[in-house]
């Protein structure tokens, strides 16, 4: 009997103690005015992706249909639509670049089929108990053969191309669901583990590793889980500087969303118009101005993830811990093999007071990388800096050069430097108006001490404003036999030189000796600066006339060219991720032991691989 | 089938060798005044302009690489950094080259003159020279020239500056200095200099490796050095030298450039200059240290005729092709790359097999004259022979040489006794025909001669003929390892094969870890001219075969018998405590003893060549072991090891009955291969 008052008295006192916490945290969470709550599906969605893709992005290429760089009937080279500010610009000498620089012809046209084909698509085969229990949860899903190509690829060079082509995808997904909210992903994950069925998350679409591709060897229904419609900022914590968001928001309205309430994240990754949060979190994206505000790595604070073994999340929201390893880290990179990112809790800043850009013109590429090493040595690097070697530099100046707003003027005046050799730096600066000119003076005193001058606000701008236009280029390439990739790395300083020479030899060697018939345009760019290295991004383009299988040349060449970076201490990747592209160097990369650590994650997590896209491991 | 998997032109049908031109004709027709002041425009690596010679030391003096180096020099001597410095300083100043064009235009000139008077000409294949001026546009460049005479180096850069092709930097060994004025011209004619030992001293070797370095990572200069470290005084290929290999490559394995370019360079003398210079050296006479005075005295062979030089510019060898799948280069990602590291292993594999592999290139590619041929018939017979037999044995070689893909120079317009008479006459120091037959020439005895005395000029006249017969071991080598161990040697054929390969691994080229595919290689060369069935798994002599194989025994037996001496001497005469020093003298007069005697017929084991690779044998199959005793290197003798290698080499063969009367090698060889013959072949000769 005593021991029975007694529990009665204990159990009575810890519900108590529960009441009361819990009206701390229902107090917290009610009355803290810094904090703006919003509620699940309560607004209507304010995101600039429709659940049908195709109606405002192109099918077979990059970025919005109305936007597309075109020859006019005179030659010339247009940008259409009015979302940049190329749009409706036209930009005469381009066409010379263009045919100079790959030996091809402006009346050699190389179209794209003009639609899908919907009856090439292999047919949907549908687990139809999942679809019963999906019906029943009221999420909206489709099987349209449109919805469902769109959601078999990203933007890798033979992606595009296929599609272009209207060749026949082996495996697409067999239905793509749109899940609103964290709960609907906990529900359709839930389902797919009940019914066996093979999930593959999908948020900006703009994976360059092969990484949406269907396995082909899958033979369980595929969904595809697009994440674009959970775009919402659940709250804003102005006393944390943090903010609580949906992982499906892509990076255009997160930033737009955020500087209506005067903050920013940050993070511009150059596919930030497109990818989506939760794509960055599953890559480890890094943005341009990661100087000032981190990696995605850096900005994560939380993360939700519903995996098949449930939400994995931490308690608090402390700002570094001391608990094992960092289960973030699991997550970060772990391209959708283990799970959904639901809600990333972020960090904010307000929006800084003052931008500047600006530029620096080195008389080769030695000299500015030597200046970047020695900003990075100062750690006095700008929000971004970036180091253009001389076949962009071309390519900048031919492509702006009558262009009305005058951005090339600058460049001219240097004569002493070899056209031919000069590279240019473009620069961000950010932050109050005093330090970022006190900054700005600092980053060119050490430029000019490795014989760089100033080249103007205007030369640094329009390098940022290609930015974003670059990735058009290549269906304007492709129209014309011309086919373009790009690939990155990270290196330790004291390699980025040589890694940039060898690897663009290796390219137009294995060029040569793969029959392609025009020299290869080859060029480089020192994209992000570290203490102890470098991010360095590679674009690699030829003119495949002649070629029986271009696509096949172009992969052993990337093939080579990865060899090749690996062989001189770069990384797998800086940015990219992994995929299924460049599985095969995991082991070399990380060793089979990590490999191994990787895969028991893996199989601890999802052991009947429920998140099916094969990628990484 | 079994020719595919061989690496060299050797058996390829598609062979084909380049045509060589006479750069002498032009020379002979026009002005070497003009020639030596013409406009000279070389391109070099993607364009760069050339490095002045002080400013390539400042690049080296302010090199990471060297800072690494005296920072840690400094702090195990006690020294100030700035004293090493210095040091490292005066290092590479008595190190550097300070080549210039004027004292090239010199040699240009002076050279000119010198060969036309020396040789008759000086053949170059030129396309051969496109394919290096290609090369050396696309990438750094190392020369790697065969070594047989002091005029390589000048003849090679001769040669670039002919064609305008960039001039090299040379590696020369110190000796060099000691002839002050000569010295220096070389100095300015594109040569460095580099002390031939220096071990232990680090400073020592980054000054030098990183000089080397800066060169070719900047494409500054060609590289030249010679693989085989030294003249071969055999001209046998001597087995290469890795430092300065190890040097060259690393700046790829560290991807401080996209690739080297090796290119082999076969330069084939039809007479050495200093030929039986080199047969006296090799019976003991010190070498002459390199002096001026000595140069001048060498006037003397200015009156002689000297024949031709034929110089072959192989094929680049591209370090990246051949690095591919056998070196992973990200294992150098994690160590910086300015701190100088011992190779790793499979970095000290590939540079080796690298290395035997050009050495096998410069041989494939030396043009071989018909006297080369005729060499090696006299010294089977030592007593001479009939001029019609020598012919008619010469036009078989010939032929045989040429199913072995010898790079012949055999004149084809005119009759093979003209072939044979003007080869005769341009050696008459060597052989002459006395009634109709030929012989060896012995130097005339100047008055009353002890035996030792005509022992020794018997020995020199064999030994300078040897080093003719020596050009064409490298194309009958594999075949007569295989003949010798078809005819002499029991138990099974390949291991006969596999001991004889290793044995002679320091007195030959055989690449690393070979061995399989250099006996088949052997099996397809003797099936190939008829010599050998191979019916199943049999190796089998035929009817016809008997001549060759007996030639190719005859071809090593002067190699046989003189490791059997050094293994005679080591278990019957070597006193205990036999120091290195001693070994070779002691050896000498051991075999003087036994040919006084009338017990041994081979000269050639007179040649400290063939003693120390006896012995550098011996000492890799642990027979042998160098104890260090004080300052004394002790050969302590494996009597049993010794005693049983001795056994497999001697088993049925002269030497084993020292006491008894010499038989011809050739007849006791056709016995042995009749009874081998009889008692049929070990079915499976792989083990």
């Amino acid at each position: 009997m005593a021991s029975d008052s007694n529990s009665s008295e204990s159990q009575r006192i810890a519900q108590q103690r529960l009441r009361i916490i819990a009206g701390h945290l229902q107090k917290h969470k009610d009355d803290d005015s810094g904090t703006i709550a919003t509620e699940c599906k309560a607004e209507a969605n304010k995101g600039t992706v429709p659940r049908k893709r195709q109606e405002i992005m192109k099918w077979n290429g990059w970025g919005y249909s109305d936007s597309k760089f075109l020859f006019n009937k005179k030659g010339q080279a247009e940008f259409t639509g009015k979302r940049y500010r190329l749009s409706g610009m036209v930009l005469p000498s381009l066409q010379d670049w263009f045919e100079n620089t790959f030996g091809a012809s402006v009346n050699h046209k190389s179209p794209a089929t003009p639609a899908l084909n919907a009856s090439a698509v292999p047919p949907a085969s549908l687990n139809e108990a999942f679809v019963e229990d999906l019906k029943a949860t009221g999420i909206p899903f489709s099987h349209e053969a449109e919805d469902r190509v769109f959601r078999a690829h990203g933007h890798c060079l033979h992606e595009i191309f296929a599609l272009r082509e209207g060749k026949k995808f082996e495996r697409v997904p067999d239905m793509v669901v749109w899940p609103n909210c964290h709960n609907d992903v906990v529900k359709i994950v839930e389902l797919a583990c009940k019914h066996n069925v093979c999930l593959i998350p999908y948020g900006g679409g703009t994976s360059v590793t092969s990484a949406l591709e269907c396995p082909p060897e899958e033979t369980r229904c595929i969904v595809s889980l697009d994440t674009s419609q959970m775009n919402r900022i659940l709250w804003i914590d102005e006393k944390n500087l943090v903010a609580h968001v949906e992982a499906g928001i892509i990076g255009q309205d997160l930033e737009r969303l955020l500087n209506e309430s005067g903050y920013c994240t940050g993070h511009e990754p150059d596919s930030m118009e497109f990818s989506s949060l939760g794509g960055w979190v599953a890559t480890r994206a890094s943005g341009m101005k990661k100087n000032v505000y981190g990696n995605i790595e850096d900005l994560v604070i939380h993360l939700k993830v519903v995996t098949p073994r449930g939400v994995i999340e931490k308690s608090c929201q402390g700002p570094r811990m001391s608990t094992g390893p960092d289960i973030h880290h699991f997550i970060l990179g772990s391209e959708g093999t283990l799970g959904v990112v639901t809600e990333v809790t972020m960090k904010i800043r307000p929006i800084p007071e003052y931008q500047k850009y600006g530029s620096v013109v080195f008389p080769n590429f030695e000299a500015g990388v030597a200046c970047l090493r020695e900003v990075a040595k100062q750690r006095c690097a700008p929000a971004s800096i970036r180091l253009m070697d001389n076949e962009q530099f071309q390519f900048g100046k031919s492509s702006f050069k009558t262009l009305p707003f005058h951005l090339c003027k600058g460049i001219y005046i240097f004569k002493g430097f070899d056209p031919h050799q000069l590279v240019v730096a473009t620069l961000l600066f950010e932050g109050d108006r005093e330090r970022v000119l006190q900054h700005e003076k600092q980053v060119y005193d050490i430029a000019a001490t490795f014989g760089g001058l100033a080249a103007g606000e205007d030369n640094g701008q329009r390098g940022y404003i290609l930015t974003f236009v670059i990735a058009y280029l290549r269906d304007l390439g492709m129209d014309y036999y011309v086919v373009a990739e790009s690939f990155e790395t990270s290196v330790p300083w004291d390699r980025v030189l040589d890694l940039c020479r060898n690897v663009k030899e290796r390219i137009n060697r294995e060029c040569k000796e793969r029959g392609v018939q025009f020299q290869p345009l080859t060029s480089c760019r020192v994209t992000q600066t570290y203490d102890a290295g470098a991010c360095v991004y590679f674009y690699f383009a030829f003119n495949y006339r002649g070629l029986a299988d271009p696509v096949h040349t172009y992969e052993r060449v990337e093939h080579a060219a990865r060899e090749e970076i690996l062989a001189n201490g770069g990384s797998l990747s800086h940015h990219h991720g992994v995929g299924k592209l460049r599985k095969e160097w995991m082991k070399e990369s990380i060793s089979s032991l990590g490999v191994g650590m990787l895969q028991s994650v893996k199989d601890y997590v999802d052991p009947d691989n429920i998140f099916g896209n094969r990628n990484l491991l | 089938s079994v020719s595919s998997s061989f690496p060299f032109s050797l058996l390829d049908p598609m062979l084909k060798r380049d045509c060589f031109e006479d750069i002498l004709e032009e020379r002979r027709n026009s002005s070497d005044l003009k020639y030596a002041l013409r406009c000279y425009a070389p391109v070099l690596y993607k364009g760069v302009t050339p490095c002045k010679a002080n400013m390539l030391k400042n690049i080296v003096l302010q090199s990471d690489q060297l800072h690494y180096v005296i920072n840690q020099v400094s702090q195990e001597s006690g020294e100030a950094p700035d004293i090493i410095q210095e040091e490292a300083s005066v290092i590479l100043e008595e190190m550097a080259h300070r080549l210039q064009i004027s004292t090239v235009r010199c040699f240009a000139f002076a050279l000119s003159k010198a060969f036309k008077t020396l040789f008759q000409h000086v053949c170059v294949n030129e396309e051969g020279i496109q394919r290096l001026q290609q090369a050396i546009q696309e990438h750094p460049v190392v020369l790697l020239p065969s070594h047989r005479s002091y005029m390589d180096f000048l003849l090679m850069s001769y040669i670039l500056y002919t064609y305008d092709l960039a001039l090299p930097v040379i590696a020369a060994g110190m000796d060099f200095m000691g002839m002050k004025f000569v010295g220096e011209m070389l100095r300015m004619s594109g040569a460095f200099f580099i002390r031939r030992s220096f071990g232990g001293d680090k400073l020592y070797w980054a000054v030098f490796s990183e000089y080397v370095k800066t060169m070719l990572r900047n494409g500054f200069a060609p590289i030249e050095f010679f693989l085989e470290g030294t003249r071969s005084r055999t001209c046998k290929s001597l087995t290469p030298k890795l430092g300065l290999l190890n040097i060259v490559i690393e700046p790829f394995f560290k991807g401080e450039v996209f690739d080297v370019n090796l290119v082999p360079v076969s330069i084939s003398y039809e007479r050495i200059l200093e030929e039986s210079l080199y047969a006296r050296e090799l019976l003991g006479v010190p070498k002459p240290k390199e002096s001026t005075s000595g140069l001048l005295k060498a006037r003397r062979i200015l009156s002689e005729d000297y024949g031709s030089i034929h110089v072959y510019f192989g094929q680049p060898v591209s370090v990246r092709s051949l690095a591919q799948g056998k070196v992973n280069r990200s294992t150098y990602n994690l160590f910086p790359r300015h701190i100088p590291r011992k190779p790793m292993e499979e970095t000290q594999s590939f540079v080796n097999d690298t290395a035997y592999r050009i050495v096998r290139l410069q041989e494939d590619n030396m043009v071989l004259k018909p006297w080369v041929l005729m060499a090696s018939l006299l010294l089977q017979n030592l007593e001479g022979l009939e001029l019609s037999v020598l012919t008619e044995q010469t036009v078989w070689l010939r032929g045989l040489a040429l199913s072995y893909a010898a790079f012949l120079d055999w004149p084809d317009q005119a009759p093979t006794a003209k072939v044979v008479s003007s080869s005769l006459a341009l050696h008459r120091g060597l052989a002459c025909v006395s009634g109709d037959r030929v012989s060896l020439v012995v130097g005339e005895p100047l008055g009353p001669v002890t035996p030792e005395e005509a022992l020794f000029n018997r020995a020199v006249s064999v030994l300078s003929c040897a080093s003719y017969r020596n050009q064409v071991l490298h194309v009958f080598l594999r075949p007569a390892m295989l003949a010798v161990a078809m005819l002499h040697l029991s138990d099974e054929v390949y291991n006969c094969f596999s001991f004889l390969w290793d044995m002679f691994s320091n007195d030959f080229i055989l690449c690393p870890g070979d061995t399989v595919q250099d006996f088949e290689e052997a099996c397809y060369l003797l099936v190939k001219t008829g010599a050998v069935q191979m019916p199943q798994q049999d190796i089998v002599m035929t009817d016809i075969g008997q001549p060759t194989l007996s030639f190719f025994n005859g071809l090593l037996e002067p190699f046989l018998q003189g490791y059997q001496v050094v293994c005679r001497y080591l278990c019957e005469e070597a006193s205990e405590g036999l120091t290195e020093k001693q070994y070779i003298p002691a050896v000498r007069s051991f075999a003087v003893k036994l040919i006084l005697a009338g017990n041994l017929r081979c000269y050639e084991v007179l040649s400290s060549d063939m003693q120390k690779n006896a012995l550098a044998a011996l000492l890799r199959m642990d027979a042998v072991r160098k104890v260090k005793v004080a300052d004394q290197v002790t050969l302590i003798v494996n009597k049993m090891a010794v005693n049983s290698i001795d056994d497999i080499l001697g088993k049925n063969r002269m030497i084993s009955h020292i006491n008894q009367t010499p038989i011809s090698p050739s007849l006791s060889l056709v016995a042995v291969a009749e009874d081998l013959y009889r008692d049929g072949l070990t079915p499976s000769y792989i083990r």
